[in-house]
């Protein structure tokens, strides 16, 4: 009797009990299940909901091991200790195996609680609820740490955790049933919560907090500087980072969100293996350099001058927002969430751009807050199914119309 | 006079096992049964009870709602046994054929007649059964006035019977069925044949051909009514399937109820893939077992095609419609991380570490193994992608899932049958029963609407 016998024996033994979804939820990571078609069609394509989710997770990898080594690098380099990066992507100052474990140390706590709790959740609620563990959390959980700062503590993680779950996704049925991106509830759960730890200028590199505690008890070492590119533009500084160290991903920032590069990477691999929609990508991004160069346009035509507080982020070269912040990540992993976006193609146009178009618009006019994109695809998530509305009422009045010809 | 109809969205699921193109006469078989839920939603009032002699033709039961719907005997033989389920509904009529078969006679039709008289005849000879119509994909009310009737010549779905190869040299009943049919509309038969194909419905007298072209479900009767014609509030379609021509016009020639069909044994279980001259209602292990599977193989055998095709045991029957079997493996077994590592073997529209983009001339050996499990709706477009008619596939499940009558008949219930949800479901990540749903819609708008 090997292995398999074994579990399937034991999935007999649960079958019909209360612990039948959580026992299964761990067999199935195993073994795909031995049922079979009954009515209908008696084949089926071999996708199921897991191996979408990992395909997302998979896209997901190179921003989590990026953002590692990131965390290590934006720490020495603000501690003075090291070097900024010289020689483009591959560069040896950022790619040392010190700043990975840093970086390693202090984000596995994060994915762990994250997916510790969230996953508990969830099995909680299968069995009481008696449906099947599903997967929508396996992204949500890798989420959940990339667009978190790097200092967060660990219980802040735990109440979001906890809220954005239930209230964002098990209140409506679990997964699919949702109506806001619960990745995103989580986080709008953490800024509005907890406002003054989570946005400022120190959270976003590691140590920044804790040397500021250490300055203000009296301790003479520099201060760290942990501003994003984000404030800094929101409070019209200058940004003393290239257009390369922005595009490569070596800024501070959200633990994963930062390299444009690899998100891009992400989304080329989500739209060839077709399971984000590039629709709702490509109009995004439309959408925010449409925004942002009419932005550029209205300081070019002399309405804004640098006495306004909106300057620096409406000079901002209109392509640079797709850089900074978590615009990129917000556009590939986020709004791209199959539940909670448009569920029609053409909807899927309109979705995108006005997220892209909205994000913008609120990174500008909003500096005490400056990063929009959350904010928007949360918007867009509510109006997802308005847009959808009239879409499909498009294809209704066609064919009332068709009626009405025949009648005529 | 022909049409092209194009289709780019859709999806060929190739598979091992097509039928060479041969046909063998089967074993006669000793019993035929006849199944009234093949006829969905007929409440049957049986007239020949158990022990009854009959002859083929003669009526087995009639319609409920409309006594002169006669349904008949395929064979001559004796009744000798009537399956009844819960509250007596009868499942199953079966009849032990006699050795020498002896036909109802109902004379050569003359085929000026009128449509009165000519509905009257198809409705007592038995071949009604055939007709379907749209709305709700049941069998046509005898009461009603088809805007047009539609046949589909073109065989798409996987492992399918080629109609070119079985009605070749059929053209004289296949011509005086659709002459017969042409009487009951004012919009005209509506006939698809392949692009590339030289079908014997091609140039048929009193109908439209189409030539259809594109992956499946290119073929599909619905596909051709969505292209041509669509159903509107109010308004019914006929479809009559391309095999059961042949038994109309048979009968309008001869007068004699002959429901004899040419079957195609297919699937990768099957050692000879083939076609076999039958008759429906036949036991499938006339068939299944000469150069065919092992007995008490882990098979699936299917009456009808993978997609949509009727699950039977393989001492069952082939059922009314059908002009397949398929005979694929059981998946009844686990696989070791089937959700995450690479495929190779299998059919996906998707490149999700599922490789069948890569070959897509490759004919696979699929299993009826589920590849996940059941869930809610998650995955948008992918439906579409697969989806040639100008309905919103998952927005019309949704409102067949909440039951909502109006919207339902706002995104074009009227217009669909279940098989045209085959390939959703077969694409389908959340393993959803599109078929079943859009069947139980149906039935519910037939109950409340009618």
């Amino acid at each position: 009797m090997g292995l398999k016998q074994n579990l399937h024996n034991l999935r007999e033994k649960y079958k019909g009990t209360k612990m039948a979804p959580a026992f299964n939820a761990i067999h199935t990571f195993l073994y795909t299940p031995n049922d079979t078609a009954h009515g209908g069609t008696h084949i089926k394509a071999a996708d199921d909901l897991k191996r979408t989710m990992n395909t997302v997770i998979m896209a997901l990898i190179p921003c989590l091991i990026f953002g590692m080594f990131n965390a290590g690098y934006q720490h020495y380099l603000a501690a003075g200790e090291i070097e900024a990066v010289s020689s483009g992507f591959f560069s040896s100052e950022f790619w040392s195996l010190q700043n990975f474990s840093l970086g390693f140390w202090k984000i596995l706590p994060i994915l762990i609680v994250s997916y510790g709790v969230g996953l508990g959740v969830e099995f909680l609620f299968a069995v009481i609820k008696g449906h099947e563990v599903e997967e929508g959390y396996l992204v949500t959980g890798m989420l959940v740490p990339l667009i978190v700062p790097i200092d967060i503590p660990l219980w802040m993680l735990v109440v979001a955790v906890i809220f954005g779950v239930v209230i964002g996704k098990e209140v409506f049925g679990g997964t699919g049933m949702n109506i806001l991106n619960p990745a995103l509830t989580i986080r709008a759960f953490l800024f509005f919560a907890y406002p003054t730890w989570m946005s400022g200028d120190k959270v976003w590199v590691e140590g920044a907090v804790e040397r500021t505690r250490e300055i203000a008890n009296g301790s003479t070492a520099d201060a760290i500087s942990g501003e994003t590119i984000l404030g800094s533009l929101a409070q019209s500084h200058g940004v003393d980072y290239s257009v390369m160290d922005m595009f490569f991903g070596f800024i501070p920032g959200s633990i994963g969100e930062t390299s444009t590069l690899l998100i891009l990477l992400g989304g080329l691999f989500l739209i060839f293996t077709k399971i984000g929609s590039w629709r709702i990508m490509l109009s995004a991004v439309l959408g925010a350099l449409v925004m942002g160069y009419i932005f550029n346009l209205v300081v070019a035509a002399g309405w804004i001058t640098d006495t306004s507080k909106f300057y620096g982020l409406m000079n901002t070269e209109f392509w640079h927002h797709l850089l900074i912040g978590g615009m990129a990540f917000g556009i590939v992993y986020m709004a791209t969430d199959p539940v909670t976006a448009s569920q029609t193609n053409k909807g899927k146009w309109i979705y995108g751009f006005l997220i892209g178009f909205i994000s913008i618009m609120i990174r500008v006019f909003n500096p005490a807050y400056p990063e929009g994109v959350m904010l928007a695809i949360l918007l867009m998530n509510v109006f997802a199914p308005t847009i959808d509305h009239y879409v499909v009422q498009g294809n209704v009045k066609r064919r009332l119309k068709r009626a009405k010809l025949k009648t005529a | 006079m022909s049409k092209d109809i194009k289709i780019k969205k859709g999806l060929d699921i190739k598979l091992i096992g097509e039928a060479e193109q041969t046909v063998e006469n089967a074993i006669v078989s000793n019993f035929y049964t006849i199944k009234p839920e093949d006829f969905h939603s007929i409440i049957p009032k049986l007239v020949a009870k158990q022990g009854t002699r009959v002859k083929a033709g003669e009526t087995l039961f009639f319609n409920k709602d409309n006594e002169a719907m006669k349904f008949v005997s395929p064979v001559s033989g004796e009744v000798t046994e009537v399956q009844r389920g819960p509250r007596r509904r009868i499942d199953a009529i079966k009849i032990t054929a006699d050795k020498e078969q002896t036909y109802v006679d109902h004379g050569k039709f003359d085929l000026s007649a009128d449509a009165e008289k000519t509905k009257a005849h198809l409705l007592a000879s038995g071949c009604w059964s055939f007709i379907k119509q749209r709305p709700y994909d049941v069998i046509a009310k005898a009461d009603s006035t088809p805007k047009a009737i539609f046949i589909s010549g073109y065989a798409s779905a996987p492992l399918a019977a080629d109609l070119d190869f079985t009605l070749t040299g059929k053209e004289a009943e296949l011509q005086a069925a659709v002459t017969a049919l042409s009487k009951f509309t004012t919009g005209g038969v509506h006939i698809s044949v392949g692009a590339n194909s030289n079908s014997p419905l091609a140039n048929l007298e009193n109908a439209t051909t189409y030539k259809v072209s594109g992956p499946h479900p290119s073929g599909n009767v619905g596909t051709l009514i969505n292209k041509v014609n669509p159903v509107n509030k109010g308004e019914t379609v006929w479809a009559v399937n391309a095999q059961d021509l042949v038994i109309i016009g048979e009968l309008l020639l001869t007068g004699k109820f002959n429901p004899e069909r040419i079957v195609a044994l297919a699937g990768s279980s099957v050692k000879k893939p083939r076609y076999f001259r039958t008759k429906l209602g036949s036991e499938i292990s006339t068939m299944i077992y000469d150069n065919g599977v092992e007995r008490d193989s882990n098979d699936r055998f299917i009456s009808g095609n993978v997609l949509s095709g009727k699950r039977v045991q393989p001492d069952g029957y082939l059922d009314y419609y059908s002009n397949v079997i398929s005979v694929i493996p059981e998946g009844n077994d686990y696989e070791l991380f089937g959700w995450n590592k690479p495929v190779f073997d299998k059919v996906s529209n998707t490149r999700a570490l599922t490789f069948s983009w890569l070959t897509p001339n490759k004919k696979y050996d699929l299993s009826t193994n589920m590849n996940g499990e059941h869930r809610n709706f998650v995955l948008t477009g992918n439906y579409e992608q697969v989806f040639p008619l100008d309905i919103y596939p998952m927005q019309i499940l949704k409102a067949c899932l909440y039951k909502d009558l109006d919207e339902m008949e706002a995104l074009g219930m009227y217009e669909v049958a279940p098989e045209d949800f085959a390939l959703t479901e077969f694409v389908c990540v959340s393993k959803q029963p599109h078929q079943q749903i859009i069947r139980a819609g149906l039935d519910l708008m037939l109950e409340e609407i009618g």
